[in-house]
């Protein structure tokens, strides 16, 4: 009996640790020995922290992930602004049929792949395209108007393409949430903003926390997106690594670039998570 | 009863047996090559004639040479690299391996392109390329509206601010030093004079900046510029403009004042191919008058194939002769080979361009 406990346990084991190991583990660790390596001469290489070097006194680098960050960040707030009244409506106030529907109609653009919906919005906002076409309809505009290639562009590419990882843990805490206990708190004389702020949003917070984890690492790391609605000044962090695998054959700088990726981008999650006083161990319970 | 499944059987087993007669004398070829390079109807020929299967995989230059150097150069029996990208990535990476010049029929080529390829891809005495597609790169215009672009640097010119277009990548470089009256070739085996024209190519596209629309990434995405009217000049391949100019009469390409940019695209054995007998023998089909006419006339570009010019469309030869009168044909710079370490210096400036308000 015993002995049969054991060897399920080791059986249903065996598959995250392939995972962790093959998948995780030794691709870093074969990335990390890449990112010390540096060029001196035609195929000849020394160990070094060179790449580490150049990361940190370019400031073309450094500010590169720093505006990568930043967006992602403001992305993330974003998102929640929106995601937050929609889930709220999905587990709360709509009721069985209508309940599913709408959290289906957040899923269906999840359908179809990132490139396609990127494509979309660039038919949408060209200087020929639908927004454009309609203002100059309506007489908003005089001529067409250019809403493709900048910053905001980039952002609403972000938040459509992250709205699903926030409404789906958004529903299922506030989901767990008694009705009663928000009944309760308006016969104690609260109101709507203290029954949500004392109530509704403590009791979302693990499902805030993981939401905007995915969210801000899904923007971090997203490629298409700013490239493509970006144009001349996407300026992502993702694509610099990008262009130094493929386009300069330069892996060392890409590998240094990535572990810098992994080392800020979690120094910055686990900032977030001390500032608001949460834990990762909260948020995952 | 019994006899039936027998026969059944022995069919069946026949079948098995031809079945692997026919894979032992016929190889996969793994194909490494652009878009347009290996036509559904040419494969189809070579299978035919051959027994050997294609498995075609589209790329450019950078992927390819990135996918070899992943796998040591595995994975693909046949590459097409441009002629400029052998010498260098052979000399650091080993990703290929020397070429029997025997096993191909030379009479085939043209040979001022096959003795000109062949001494730009030898590395330590051994020959890695053979020519197979060329073209040039230089200018898109809308005649209509972008009369006064000439050369690479009259994209900067006010008339056409906010409605040029090109990419940033190092042929943008190149043609920008050479419109500067600079001569980035001359330079490759000096690295400070490069880093030199490298910095004022990196002022004056700096300077231009503001008046891009966008860079644009893939053939398709400028092609959608172009036709919208969003963009009405560009740097781009002379396919590009020939298509555009098949749709829109007053788009063409350009041949630039200071000269397009020639290159030529090669077939390469990757250093761990496995069915090099099907990669010779894909290289002397293709290289066939009628066969390379087929792959002009998908893919737009002429090959080195001698005597090809004869089988291919009227309409393509009348856009190259519009766009190259013979003047222009003797002023193509022709990419030598890049010597390893120079992506270095130009992705230094690709960033900060890149990066510039």
């Amino acid at each position: 009996m015993r002995d049969g406990t054991r060897l399920g346990f080791i059986l249903l084991l065996t598959p995250l640790v392939l995972w962790l190991t093959l998948l995780i583990f030794i691709p870093h660790v074969d990335m990390f020995l890449v990112s010390l390596r540096e060029r001196v001469g035609v195929g000849q290489y020394d160990t070094s922290l060179a790449n580490y070097h150049t990361f940190l006194t370019e400031p073309l680098y450094l500010w590169t992930f720093l505006r990568t960050a930043v967006m992602s960040v403001v992305a993330t707030v974003i998102t929640l602004l929106i995601a937050f009244p929609v889930s709220y409506y999905i587990a709360k106030i709509a009721k069985g049929r209508l309940q599913s529907t709408l959290f289906l109609m957040c899923l269906i653009p999840f359908y179809v792949s990132e490139l396609v919906r990127t494509f979309g919005w660039m038919i949408l906002l060209r200087e020929t395209g639908i927004v454009s076409n309609l203002l100059q309809w309506a007489g908003l505009a005089d001529q067409p108007v250019e809403m493709l290639y900048n910053d905001a562009a980039i952002m609403i590419g972000l938040v459509y393409t992250s709205m699903l990882f926030m409404v789906v843990p958004l529903v299922t805490t506030l989901e767990s949430l008694d009705d009663a206990v928000i009944e309760a708190g308006y016969d104690l004389g609260g109101n709507a903003w203290s029954v949500t702020r004392e109530i509704v949003i403590p009791h979302a917070a693990p499902g805030i926390v993981s939401g905007s984890i995915v969210v801000f690492m899904l923007s971090l790391g997203n490629y298409l997106t700013p490239t493509m609605l970006g144009g001349k000044d996407s300026l992502w962090f993702t694509e610099l690594i990008y262009s130094q695998f493929i386009v300069r054959f330069n892996w060392e700088l890409g590998a240094a670039f990535g572990f810098m990726l992994l080392f800020l981008s979690s120094i910055i999650v686990w900032g977030m998570l001390k500032l608001t006083g949460q834990t990762l161990e909260k948020t995952m319970g | 009863m019994i006899p039936t499944q027998m026969k059944h059987a022995t069919t069946a087993m026949a079948l098995v047996f031809a079945g692997l007669a026919q894979t032992a004398s016929a190889d996969t070829l793994r194909l490494l090559t652009w878009g347009g390079y290996a036509p559904e109807e040419v494969v189809e020929l070579f299978e035919a004639e051959t027994g050997h299967t294609v498995e075609v995989t589209k790329s450019n230059n950078e992927e390819m040479i990135a996918k070899l150097r992943a796998t040591g150069g595995g994975g693909f029996d046949l590459a097409q690299p441009s002629q400029d990208r052998i010498a260098g990535p052979q000399a650091e990476f080993g990703i290929y391996k020397p070429m029997d010049l025997s096993k191909l029929d030379q009479t085939q080529f043209i040979g001022s392109m096959l003795s000109a390829t062949i001494a730009n891809t030898t590395v330590d005495g051994a020959v890695y390329g053979v020519p197979h597609v060329w073209g040039t790169s230089g200018l898109v215009t809308d005649t209509a509206n972008a009369g006064s672009v000439k050369d690479y640097t009259d994209l900067c010119n006010a008339d056409v601010a906010g409605k040029v277009s090109y990419r940033l990548k190092r042929p943008t470089l190149i043609g920008f030093a050479f419109s500067m009256g600079l001569d980035p070739f001359a330079a490759y085996g000096d690295e400070a004079a490069y880093k030199e024209i490298m910095g004022k190519v990196e002022a004056k596209l700096t300077d231009c900046k503001p008046g891009v629309k966008t860079y644009w990434g893939g053939g398709d995405e400028l092609m959608g510029l172009m036709r919208s009217g969003e963009v009405v000049a560009s740097m781009a391949w002379d396919t590009g403009g020939w298509k555009l100019n098949a749709d829109n009469a007053d788009i063409t390409f350009v041949a630039p004042a200071s000269g397009a940019l020639g290159w030529i695209d090669t077939f390469v054995l990757p250093a761990k191919g496995k069915s090099d007998d099907a990669a010779y023998a894909w290289i002397n089909f293709v290289m066939k008058p009628e066969i390379a006419a087929m792959i002009t006339n998908a893919a737009g570009n002429f090959t080195a194939s001698k005597g090809a010019d004869a089988f291919v469309s009227a309409d393509l030869k009348a856009r190259y002769q519009a766009s190259f009168p013979p003047e222009a044909v003797d002023k193509i710079n022709w990419y030598p080979p890049v010597p390893a370490g120079l992506e270095a210096i130009e992705g230094g400036v690709l960033d900060r361009v890149k990066a510039a308000k």
